[in-house]
């Protein structure tokens, strides 16, 4: 039987780990490599790393954080932020990099996503799709390297990522982010009928029963942020990751 | 020492650093004299099939590898792609494999049936069906990292020694005297990975 994966997804920015709400109001949570570590001695089942102001600084990603990053983690290791072309990729997975997550230039330049796959395998290109309402409180695409809501259907958009390669979908609800209000579910059911591979849950999770419900609506993965760097209702700064056997115990497989 | 076979088609960074983890000496090797003095090799592997056989081919490689795999022979262990290079044909191209062991690579076939989402990617665990020098056979709680689209079917009964279940039961690793291929990822295995990885090091041809 198949685990269903539980994966801390990091937030890089300018060096230091950072954590968002709504994208928004980076607040610095410390270093790291300290975090990596932590969650590598906590045996994680994978973990994510995004870099949060690559892509709209135009920059190159910072291939000597991602080295070590990789050097500390004995589980497989997920990178976003910045990569636009195949060579960039291809020198992350030689630093011991597993999967890129693309966003900005999936949206920009689908091609990208292919010429990933076909070079490395979909099982090393995940999108990530970026989910926002609009004031009509309809779901709307969204590109946070400008802020903006696009026209694009998100759903047709996950599609085509997925034509192109992509092995793995990542939907990130970007007004639950950091928020700790639960998953949307409902995001997670349409993409999970709509796409044939994995999807990854990212944005609200606060606790083990999130994490049921994103599973039980379809998610393959669930990711948190805030609820692996935050403790309490302060929100202060601890790094945790719930015991193997609570997690075995809350994500008891439907299907085997 | 330990010698990782770089032929532009996997990770060798990630195994390099898990066997320096486990105690053990690695190094990152692409030449045929290269291969030709390696004590004990490991064949990674991520992505297609033909473009791993391809790469294998025009880097003029698959000859010397005959040669330690068979002549010499020497340990070696197969990682994902680098197990089902192993066998002889794969559904998922046209290019002969290495033939080495008396088997198959095919699309898992079950998936659609149990709504199972392909790749298999994720963490799994093995049963152990014959005693072998890298998992111990009362080892059933250990959980390793998987992400592949093809599985590996043996001819030979007594070629698989740990079989995993995802919508069907595949081979998860094999065993052909001094050859070893594993399905799963040891060097992003956490722990579990290490001790497998540990026993490698230690492992030597009677």
């Amino acid at each position: 039987m198949l685990k269903h994966r539980v994966i801390p997804a990091l937030l890089l920015r300018d060096g230091g780990l950072v954590k968002t709400r709504q994208f928004k109001n980076a607040k610095y949570v410390g270093d790291p490599i300290n975090a990596i570590r932590i969650f590598n001695d906590k045996e994680v089942d994978e973990l994510m790393v995004l870099d949060i102001v690559a892509s709209k600084r135009g920059q190159e990603p910072d291939y000597e954080a991602i080295e070590l990053f990789a050097g500390e983690c004995f589980m497989p290791l997920c990178y976003g932020g910045g990569v636009r072309t195949l060579e960039q990729a291809a020198k992350i997975f030689d630093l011991g990099v597993e999967k890129i997550s693309l966003q900005s230039s999936a949206l920009t330049d689908v091609e990208l996503v292919s010429a990933i796959a076909k070079r490395f395998g979909s099982q090393s290109v995940v999108v990530s799709v970026d989910v926002k309402y609009n004031w009509l409180k309809r779901p709307h695409l969204y590109q946070s390297s400008n802020g903006r809501l696009l026209k694009k259907n998100w759903i047709a958009f996950a599609q085509e990522a997925v034509a192109a390669g992509a092995g793995e979908i990542l939907i990130n609800a970007v007004d639950r982010d950091g928020e700790m209000c639960g998953y949307d579910i409902g995001l997670i059911k349409q993409a999970a009928n709509a796409v044939s591979v994995p999807v990854i849950a990212l944005g609200g999770a606060r606790n083990l029963q999130d994490f049921k419900h994103a599973v039980d609506a379809g998610a393959s993965a669930v990711a948190a942020g805030a609820m692996f760097v935050f403790h309490g209702p302060h929100r202060a700064v601890l790094i945790t990751y719930p015991p193997y056997a609570e997690l075995e115990k809350h994500l008891d497989i439907k299907h085997d | 020492m330990i010698s990782i076979l770089d032929y532009g088609a996997g990770n060798t960074n990630s195994v390099i650093r898990m066997i320096e983890r486990a105690g053990g000496q690695a190094q990152r090797i692409s030449t045929i004299d290269e291969i030709l003095a390696a004590q004990k090799l490991i064949i990674p592997g991520v992505g297609a099939f033909d473009y791993g056989m391809t790469q294998l081919s025009t880097k003029g490689l698959i000859d010397t590898l005959n040669i330690v795999a068979f002549e010499k022979p020497i340990p070696i262990l197969g990682i994902c792609l680098g197990m089902q290079l192993m066998c002889c044909s794969s559904e998922e191209g046209t290019v002969p494999g290495l033939s080495w062991i008396a088997a198959n690579v095919s699309r898992f076939t079950t998936t659609q049936i149990n709504d199972l989402r392909i790749p298999h990617m994720g963490w799994n665990t093995l049963k152990i069906v014959k005693e072998n020098p890298l998992l111990p056979l009362e080892d059933t709680e250990k959980r390793f990292y998987f992400v592949h689209s093809y599985k590996v079917n043996c001819d030979n009964p007594n070629d698989p020694i740990a079989i995993t279940h995802y919508g069907e039961d595949f081979v998860a690793a094999f065993q052909h005297n001094n050859l070893i291929g594993v399905q799963f990822h040891p060097e992003k295995s956490h722990r579990f990975g290490m001790d497998l990885i540990r026993r490698f090091v230690e492992f030597n041809l009677a």
